[in-house]
């Protein structure tokens, strides 16, 4: 199988991890759920680097951020689906 | 797997090293020193320069002589000399370390002054040092093995791949029967109710809370100044994709496995009890402080996934590191172990890449020096509970 552009860990999460340096806004990505394996593509919107979050869906303010199948944060900002989800637009529930 | 073994050093008290030190101790910051002197005079020994050990009290002071006497009794280490600056402290190291029954001597530098002590000590330690270079390897059996594992400089692919292949070698090492330990208290917070659910008994897993919420309400609250968000997670961590600390923490868990049930939780420092088995260590998330601290309770080689690229070596338990970040296995090649990159690009799955992790940890086991080893990284960083009295 050819490598992902992103990985999801759990099929509930909300948002997906990049796995490849250099990806561009507007690029139709590949997605690989490692759970149940199954792949599914999405366009991107903005340029996300290796390792940072791409939004599966859009995701309101106040929503919580789901990643391997568990609450990881809040969103602060509006997020649309493709969208670079990182600290600007999402803060830990605790400290 | 169960069938093989690897090359360690059998010790006094039974307990199995895979490297061979004789190690110059200061019990304080005044004999480092000394310390350092005789470990020049000296073929084949190796000082440890740490920055306490004047004035500690209370459970702070007891953690300090755990950490030293751990250290010293280390199965890596074969012969200790400890120098401080009085004769009382310098002995109480000097009888803990004696109970694993290997050779240890103790100096004190008041009322002799530092260079009759280095003299006299460094004759010791060539004595040490000639009686252990004839110490042979002889075969063990992996389930002897201590394994310990703290991540650093994480980013997203750690919990997607590198600290899975480490959960991968944890759940197997676990079947053996060999005695594993992860810790990093702080940086479970957000999945500490999963981790909780890990605990082999109700018992650990209410020790475990309370020790989690322990290090919340005496070292978190009392002292920060605004959220942890420049701390925890770091800069790094954040360069690097990594957000809020409950998805550090969710990728941190990865590191025990699908199935390991953790046994009871460690003090800082604290030698495991229990027999076999994964134990929690209740212990900082700074990497130094917390390898030191899994070393002195006797953990004999350290596994070590990283995203960013955290350089961390310790200097008498051998730290492998691993990464699953493309570009840090291509900029940082030199501190790498283990590239498991290829679980991201679909061409390894986790079992594969947690075999790779044991065949490499086997061979440093037998001798391969690790790239922190190469690159002289010698972290010895002591936990300190609060200020001097």
């Amino acid at each position: 199988m050819s490598a992902p552009d992103f990985i999801v860990h759990d099929a509930k999460d909300t948002v997906g991890v990049i796995v490849k340096e250099g990806i561009a806004a507007s690029s139709t990505l590949t997605g690989w759920i490692m759970e149940d394996d199954s792949r599914f593509e999405l366009k991107c919107i903005d340029a996300i680097p290796l390792g940072h979050k791409i939004a599966l869906a859009d995701i309101a303010e106040g929503d919580t951020i789901l990643k391997y199948g568990h609450d990881i944060g809040k969103a602060v900002a509006k997020i649309a689906k493709g969208g670079h989800v990182h600290t600007q637009n999402v803060k830990t529930k605790r400290w | 797997m169960s069938a093989q073994n690897f090359l360690g050093f059998r010790r006094e008290n039974g307990r199995v090293g895979i490297r061979n030190h004789v190690v110059i101790l200061p019990l304080d910051d005044l004999s480092n020193a000394a310390c350092e002197k005789v470990a020049n005079n000296i073929e084949g020994c190796l000082a440890l320069p740490h920055h306490y050990g004047r004035l500690q009290f209370g459970e702070d002071l007891e953690l300090h002589f755990r950490t030293l006497i751990g250290t010293g009794s280390s199965p890596n280490v074969a012969a200790v000399i400890v120098i401080g600056i009085e004769p009382a402290w310098t002995g109480r190291v000097v009888d803990g370390i004696a109970k694993t029954g290997k050779p240890v001597e103790g100096f004190a530098i008041e009322g002799h002054g530092e260079i009759k002590i280095v003299a006299d000590a460094s004759r010791k330690a060539k004595e040490f040092v000639q009686a252990a270079t004839e110490l042979q390897r002889e075969p063990c059996a992996l389930n002897e093995l201590w394994v310990s594992t703290k991540c650093g400089e994480s980013d997203t692919t750690s919990g997607l791949a590198s600290n899975p292949t480490v959960g991968n070698f944890i759940d197997k090492f676990d079947e053996l029967g060999a005695t594993t330990c992860f810790g990093e208290t702080s940086e479970l917070t957000g999945a500490e109710q999963i981790c909780a659910t890990r605990a082999a008994t109700p018992e650990v897993a209410k020790k475990f809370l309370a020790t989690w919420q322990a290090y919340m309400d005496e070292v978190i609250e009392p002292h920060k100044t605004s959220d942890l968000s420049d701390s925890q997670p770091t800069k790094g961590n954040i360069a690097g994709g990594l957000t809020t600390i409950e998805e550090k923490a969710f990728g941190n868990l990865q590191k025990i496995g699908r199935k390991t049930k953790f046994i009871d939780v460690l003090k800082p420092a604290e030698e495991p009890s229990k027999g076999p088995g994964l134990y929690f260590m209740d212990s900082s998330s700074a990497a130094a402080e917390c390898v030191t601290l899994q070393a002195a309770a006797g953990f004999v080689v350290h596994l070590f996934p990283t995203g960013q690229g955290n350089i961390i070596g310790n200097p008498i338990e051998p730290v492998i590191k691993l990464t699953a970040n493309p570009k840090t296995a291509r900029e940082m090649g030199e501190h790498v172990d283990l590239d498991v990159s290829g679980i991201l690009r679909g061409e390894m799955n986790l079992d594969q890449a947690g075999d790779a992790l044991i065949d490499i940890t086997l061979r440093t086991c037998n001798g391969r020096l690790t790239a922190a080893e190469t690159l002289k990284h010698r972290e010895f960083v002591m936990t300190k509970l609060y200020r001097s009295a």
